[in-house]
């Protein structure tokens, strides 16, 4: 407690501290993907540092038994390592105290088989969260399962999306009091998005708030207050659509959701406007591609920003929120640091919602800037995309300056390291039709890599001075999460294999391990029972950019994938199909 | 033999007449829509779809109209399998991939019955099996309106395809 305390002081000596460095849990102990509340994936445990990294060892694998992409991390609660599969979304208990890590048991919730039918961008899935002696996962199927961390038994299953609509459900649920919190999928394929909260004992539905349609059902009410005055006024859900759009409008949260236990306020980004062709929707089309804070107790909203009103590209809103208490202009403000697909990385004001700076953390051609005054983006003319014209060089693609891959925040460094892509794409749009339970698009895209020829990095990025502090280049697209330690390092991982610690403040690589399978998993880090300090990673190629060797895909059509057919045409010489778990520790 | 002139516009209006109005053929009438395999003989089936440049031009528009270009993209696979490739895991022939746009499949595939017309559907059939060469090139379209993503269907190699599984023994 001593130690944790000098540590408090440290981070308030160093004028910028995170919001939530305490986590819920233990140090040692990792129980939701983004580490803490405030999302942070910073980690205090100092064994493993910049010295000694270079002797790191890999200590036991596992495989998941699963050949598809695998998103999720690793948690880590009561000496039990809980990964949950991409579908049939198989969720595993190791024992950490037994030699060799066996198995302790395997739950099997059985997803439809159809399910794989409405998933966008490979069957994957985000992770398990553990609260309380439970486990909670989605299903790629729509469900919610609670799971006794203990036995393995089913505690309670509620099924909440719908398939026949394209609803599906991929991202990590987040655990606020007694609450479970989990949104669907499905953005592509003109589902309606919405985020709700279950009672954690029962699976009971406490609300739901849609994120689009009347504001009963998007929860506004007399709380409401956005900061800007393009988000006030009456059912804006419906008018800022034509007709009975909304209904079909998506806006999924699929995501990443903080909360602020001072504020008792969620933080939660709402997924593109569907379909990708905006022709067929006029308007700003909210509350798609921005930032709803919602009471944590109630689901009513506070303030919502939208960074893509009307988005011409896929630029979800659903990045990671960081909170983290910065000094501005000489004030101590509370923020949210938000590295937006949109390539812009957002400080905003996370009491009342106002947009403190916007800086491009990659190249940006769509957006010349956005205006503070109005929280507006300035939309490039000459790259909005036409019917009938082909729209060549758009950057970023559809994916973004990044993607769902989770940045992490070291207080030590007070760097955010943010791991994207550098691509750009051709885009023509189409008519497209609805069908229920079909996909929802009308775009041809084909992407390439952006500026430099490198398709993937890692920035490190400077929130005081808003700039970058150093960049690593990578031959493909970092679809991995990241992971900083107060041993000061980063972690992350390749589509091609690689499993990598950088010196947090220089970017020097330190240490490298080749993996079965390129990397898209979220690296966390424990110590294990034994007392040790272990880094822990799924490898498994796939999602969204990954499909060309998950989902097999023949790159002689360059749309393949929704256009990573031209970008990935390489990968599969450089990987191969995997699903397996790394834990490393030093000797 | 020397043909003049007047003889050779003969002879070309009649290849034209045989060749070319079997690639146009049109047939209008349709049938509603029904999971079951009618009864279409190959040489119908070849005939009526597969060497029929109209009918291969409709199943490429409707395969963008009722988004299988979603799942499939243009050939290449998204979130359903590649088209373009050998790899059939319902089987290539005709029938097999009839039943697949009406019926769907277990692992995602959709049904269509309902939504199309039978003849819509051997239209389909007819221009999915263009993706992989397999299509009369005659009568496999040559471009595309939209954007260049790929050779066109009628310069798509053929490609060399799997004997089928039997029918019971089927995996996925």
């Amino acid at each position: 407690m001593a130690n944790r305390n000098f540590l408090r002081a440290i981070c308030a000596a160093l004028v910028i501290v995170s919001a939530q460095v305490e986590a819920q849990s233990s140090p040692g102990e990792w129980t939701i993907p983004a580490r803490d509340y405030a999302n942070t994936r910073y980690s205090e445990l100092t064994e493993v540092d910049n010295n000694n990294v270079g002797r790191l060892k890999l200590s036991f694998t596992f495989s998941s038994g699963v050949l598809r992409g695998h998103e999720a991390a690793p948690i880590v609660a009561d000496s039990t390592m809980f990964v949950v599969t991409p579908y049939p979304n198989v969720l595993y208990a190791l024992d950490l105290t037994r030699p060799g890590v066996p198995m302790k048991w395997r739950f099997q919730p059985k997803p439809l088989p159809a399910s794989q039918g409405v998933a966008c961008c490979d069957v994957v899935n985000r992770g398990a969260a553990y609260s309380g002696g439970k486990v909670f996962f989605n299903t790629l199927d729509g469900q919610t399962v609670a799971v006794d961390a203990h036995s393995g038994r089913e505690i309670w299953r509620v099924r909440l999306g719908n398939i026949n609509k394209g609803e599906s459900m991929t991202m990590a649920p987040l655990v606020v009091k007694d609450k479970v919190l989990v949104g669907n999928s499905g953005g592509e394929f003109g589902v309606r998005g919405w985020l709700t909260a279950l009672d954690s004992n029962t699976g009971r539905v406490l609300w739901r708030a849609y994120s689009t349609g009347p504001d009963a059902e998007v929860l506004l009410g007399p709380d409401f207050h956005p900061f800007y005055s393009q988000d006030r006024g009456t059912d804006l859900g419906m008018k800022s659509w034509p007709g009975d759009a909304w209904q079909r409008g998506g806006g999924t949260v699929w995501g990443w959701i903080s909360y602020d236990p001072e504020l008792n306020l969620i933080f939660y980004g709402t997924g593109n406007p569907g379909p990708w062709n905006a022709e067929q929707r006029p308007g700003d089309n909210r509350w798609t591609a921005g930032i709803f804070a919602r009471d944590a107790d109630t689901g009513q909203a506070r303030w919502f920003y939208q960074m893509s009103p009307h988005d011409l590209f896929d630029y979800d809103g659903v990045n990671e929120c960081i909170l983290l208490d910065l000094d501005i202009k000489g004030s101590r403000r509370k923020v949210l640091a938000h590295p937006d697909r949109n390539g812009f990385l957002y400080l905003i004001d996370r009491t009342r919602g106002e947009v403190l700076s916007a800086k491009p953390f990659v190249n940006v051609n769509t957006i010349s800037s956005i205006d503070l005054q109005t929280g507006r983006p300035q939309y490039v003319e000459a790259k909005r995309p036409v019917p009938g014209q082909t729209v060549h060089g758009i950057c970023p693609h559809a994916a973004g300056g990044k993607d769902w891959q989770p940045s992490a925040y070291s207080p030590l460094t007070r760097l955010i390291y943010i791991p994207h892509q550098n691509l750009c794409q051709d885009e023509e749009v189409r008519p497209a039709n609805y069908i229920a339970g079909t996909p929802y698009v009308g775009a041809n895209v084909k992407m390439f890599a952006g500026a430099g020829g490198y398709r993937g990095a890692v920035t490190a990025w400077d929130p005081s001075s808003e700039r970058a502090a150093w960049e690593v280049h990578e031959k493909f697209p970092v679809w991995s999460g990241a992971l900083t330690t107060a041993g000061n390092l980063v972690f992350y991982g390749t589509m091609d294999g690689w499993f990598k610690a950088l010196d947090a403040q220089t970017g020097r690589l330190l240490w490298s391990f080749k993996a079965g399978s390129g990397i898209i998993g979220q690296p966390t880090t424990y110590r294990g029972p034994d007392g040790k300090q272990y880094v822990a990673v799924l490898a498994g190629v796939g999602g969204w950019a990954g499909g060309v060797v998950s989902g097999k895909l023949d790159t002689h059509d360059s749309s393949a994938g929704n256009g990573w057919g031209s970008a990935m045409g390489d990968l599969p010489a450089h990987t191969n199909l995997g699903g397996m778990i790394y834990a490393f520790s030093l000797p | 033999m020397r043909f003049r002139f007047p003889e050779m516009l003969a002879l070309a209006v009649v290849c034209t007449g045989t060749c070319g109005c079997t690639r146009e053929r049109r047939d209008l009438s349709d049938v509603p829509p029904s999971a079951s395999i009618p009864r279409l003989t190959p040489s119908q089936y070849d005939r009526q779809y597969q060497s029929n440049a109209y009918a291969m031009s409709q199943g490429k528009h409707l395969f963008e109209w009722f988004n299988c270009v979603g799942c499939h993209a243009h050939g290449g696979g998204s979130i359903g399998p590649a088209l373009m490739d050998a790899d059939w895991i319902y089987g290539d022939d005709p029938q097999s991939i009839y039943q697949t746009i009406l019926g769907g499949r277990p692992n995602g595939m959709p049904a269509f019955n309902g939504r199309i017309s039978q003849t819509q559907a051997w239209q389909l059939v007819a221009y999915v099996r263009s993706l992989s060469g397999q299509a009369s090139k005659s009568a496999s379209p040559s471009r595309s309106d939209s954007l260049q993503l790929k050779e066109a269907e009628q310069s798509q190699p053929r490609q060399q395809m799997q004997p089928a599984a039997p029918a019971s023994s089927q995996h996925q």
